[in-house]
């Protein structure tokens, strides 16, 4: 009878707190994605030159209170603070960069100091330029890269037109795109096959959305 | 009137089983905990984000990502067209009721709270109310003065949310420490009177004997404690055999004094919810945040700040809900507890205590959270 009990209240409370504190959160920022694939002059893979564009709001703001000689525009020397703090902030979370070559994980560099900011005053959107050397360049026949955040707190995606290119890659190498999925049926499908109140353990749902690069130079 | 004998046994199960819902709970705050760092971009991550986990919620979060991004364009549409802010507040209203179901606005605070201390259904709802307009408003004044009068940076809004959050932490760590102490005590006291052979008949006698129950205790300390059972009684509120108990254990145990809920009802009951009013509510919506500073950027602050106090609404009804659970499930196990034996009271004692622990939890893992990742807040 106790046993009985204390199983009900256990479950009632066990609902209660351990669900919402399941629950999530949402995108706060969204990011369009530009990336390049830069290779070396022997044909190695030497790292990535990302351009992401955030969306209007989290712009306007993250340029907020900024001094700017022009109101409403920002010159690249204006945004250096923030775009140095955007840097160092990202290694946190590993530039949200996640690159395989021949199947397995490579390892990145910090950035190299050539990062800047742009403001498009048009739009109100800041964009983010930054090269991630590879810790070693690499010949790889099987190149993938994908850029996502696991927290979901980014919203990554690649642009609509020309969102990969490779820059100096040998001639007979083969670029495809994986776009993430979108959201609502891939979402609900994949979810469905977790209990509703089970989570992803190894925390990866968010790179069924990644944007995947893979590269092919067989 | 069926009478259990008090072994060892029962007490150890039950011992053991409110460690469970402790651990359990423990856990539940690791994994809400765990996601509570800074931001990349120095964004006001002033919550948790997680990913998606279940369908309906995997469809919640979805909609509210969608309500989230229109947002923007409504409020720069609402500088020509009139009708554009009242999408917007319906939106604000919806993505408020959506987002409140993620972490980090005090559900599980609140929820835990109510447990612990048997709150009414009322105050549960004037509680989560009060907390949620409390997180608009916090919003609001912070962007209000930091943004709109100072021109500060997004990087000093981001370290005064991170000030403001440690503050949070810490008075619910407050919070959930005190209500363990009196909980506490309130749960040892009753586990000894259940040890003691002379309380036997006391703590085992079923509800429906609730007259001949007190006969006994009288009978043996001649205290008059007929006044109180009677109101308790009336009350339903099922307090009887714990306050009985307690009563019979002071003299041995010092003050071990729990709140009774007749107490919590009056005018110090009501100033220690604004305690966790105050806790819960201090941390402002990171979402709320963006929409303000953006709202102020087009010349539209107004607008931002209806849209943010239209979010809390929404937000309010969600945590409402969620509270009215907690108390439902919570008189849902009194009654359980009350129509079994002296076991059921030791066990409501339990949750209470785990309850607690959960906010201490709560505190402790966002607060340690923040405090890893320190070194990367701001912008």
């Amino acid at each position: 009878m106790i046993h009985r009990l204390v199983s009900y209240a256990l479950a009632a409370f066990a609902g209660l707190v351990i669900v919402p504190a399941a629950a999530q959160a949402h995108p706060h920022i969204w990011v369009t994605v530009k990336s390049e694939v830069v290779y070396g002059p022997d044909g190695t893979v030497t790292g990535v030159r990302h351009a992401w564009t955030f969306d209007d709001m989290f712009s306007v703001f993250a340029t907020q209170g900024i001094e700017s000689k022009k109101k409403g525009e920002f010159t690249r020397e204006e945004l250096a603070p923030l775009a140095e703090v955007n840097v160092t902030s990202l290694k946190e979370y590993d530039f949200f960069t996640y690159a395989k070559a021949n199947g397995k994980k490579v390892e990145f560099n910090e950035p190299l100091a050539d990062y800047y900011l742009d403001f498009n005053p048009k739009d109100t959107v800041l964009t983010l330029y930054f090269t991630l050397p590879l810790k070693a360049p690499v010949k790889a026949k099987d190149l993938t890269l994908e850029v996502y955040d696991r927290e979901f707190f980014v919203d990554f995606s690649f642009a609509e037109k020309d969102p990969v290119k490779l820059v100096g890659a040998p001639a007979h190498c083969k670029l495809s795109i994986g776009r993430p999925q979108e959201m609502g049926a891939a979402l609900s499908q994949q979810l469905s096959q977790l209990g509703a109140d089970q989570r992803d353990p190894s925390l990866t749902i968010g790179s069924e959305f990644a944007n995947k690069i893979a590269v092919k130079c067989p | 009137m069926s009478v259990k004998i008090v072994g060892r046994r029962p007490v150890v199960h039950i011992a053991l089983l409110v460690t469970v819902i402790a651990g359990l709970l423990f856990a539940a705050g690791l994994v809400d905990g765990a996601f509570a760092q800074a931001a990349p971009f120095g964004a006001p991550r002033s919550q948790a984000p997680a990913p998606p986990v279940g369908g309906v919620l995997g469809w919640i979060f979805a909609k509210q990502a969608e309500f989230y991004r229109q947002f923007s364009s409504l409020l720069r549409a609402a500088k020509t067209d009139g009708s554009a802010a009242w999408t917007l507040f319906g939106l604000s209203f919806l993505y408020g009721i959506f987002h409140a179901a993620g972490p980090g606005h005090g559900k599980a605070v609140i929820s835990s709270y109510i447990v612990a201390n048997n709150e009414t259904w009322t105050r549960g709802v004037v509680l989560s109310f009060a907390s949620a307009l409390m997180q608009a408003l916090v919003a609001v004044v912070l962007v209000g003065m930091a943004a709109a009068v100072l021109n500060a940076t997004a990087a000093t809004m981001g370290r005064a949310v991170n000030v403001i959050e440690i503050v949070s932490y810490l008075l619910i760590i407050v919070i959930g420490v005190r209500l363990l102490w009196v909980k506490g005590r309130a749960f040892v006291a009753l586990l000894h009177m259940l040890h003691r052979p002379a309380a036997v008949g006391a703590a085992v006698t079923p509800r429906d004997h609730d007259h001949a129950h007190h006969g006994h205790a009288h009978h043996h300390h001649e205290h008059d404690h007929h006044h109180d059972h009677d109101h308790d009684h009336h009350h339903g509120e099922g307090h009887a055999h714990h306050h009985h108990a307690h009563d019979e254990e002071a003299s041995a145990w010092g003050h071990a004094h729990a709140p009774e809920p007749e107490e919590l009802a009056g005018p110090g009951g009501w100033k220690r919810g604004l305690s966790a009013v105050l806790a819960v509510g201090l941390r402002p919506c990171s979402g709320a945040i963006l929409v303000l500073v953006f709202a102020l950027a087009q010349g539209l602050f107004w607008a931002g700040v209806a849209s943010t106090f239209v979010m809390g609404i929404g937000t309010a009804i969600t945590v409402a809900l969620i509270a009215s659970i907690a108390v439902g499930a919570r008189a849902w196990a009194q009654h359980f507890a009350d129509a079994r034996s002296g076991y059921g009271m030791l066990a409501m004692r339990g949750i209470e205590v785990g309850a607690a622990v959960v906010i201490i939890a709560f505190g402790a893992l966002l607060l340690t959270g923040y405090m890893v990742t320190e070194r990367m807040v701001g912008i």
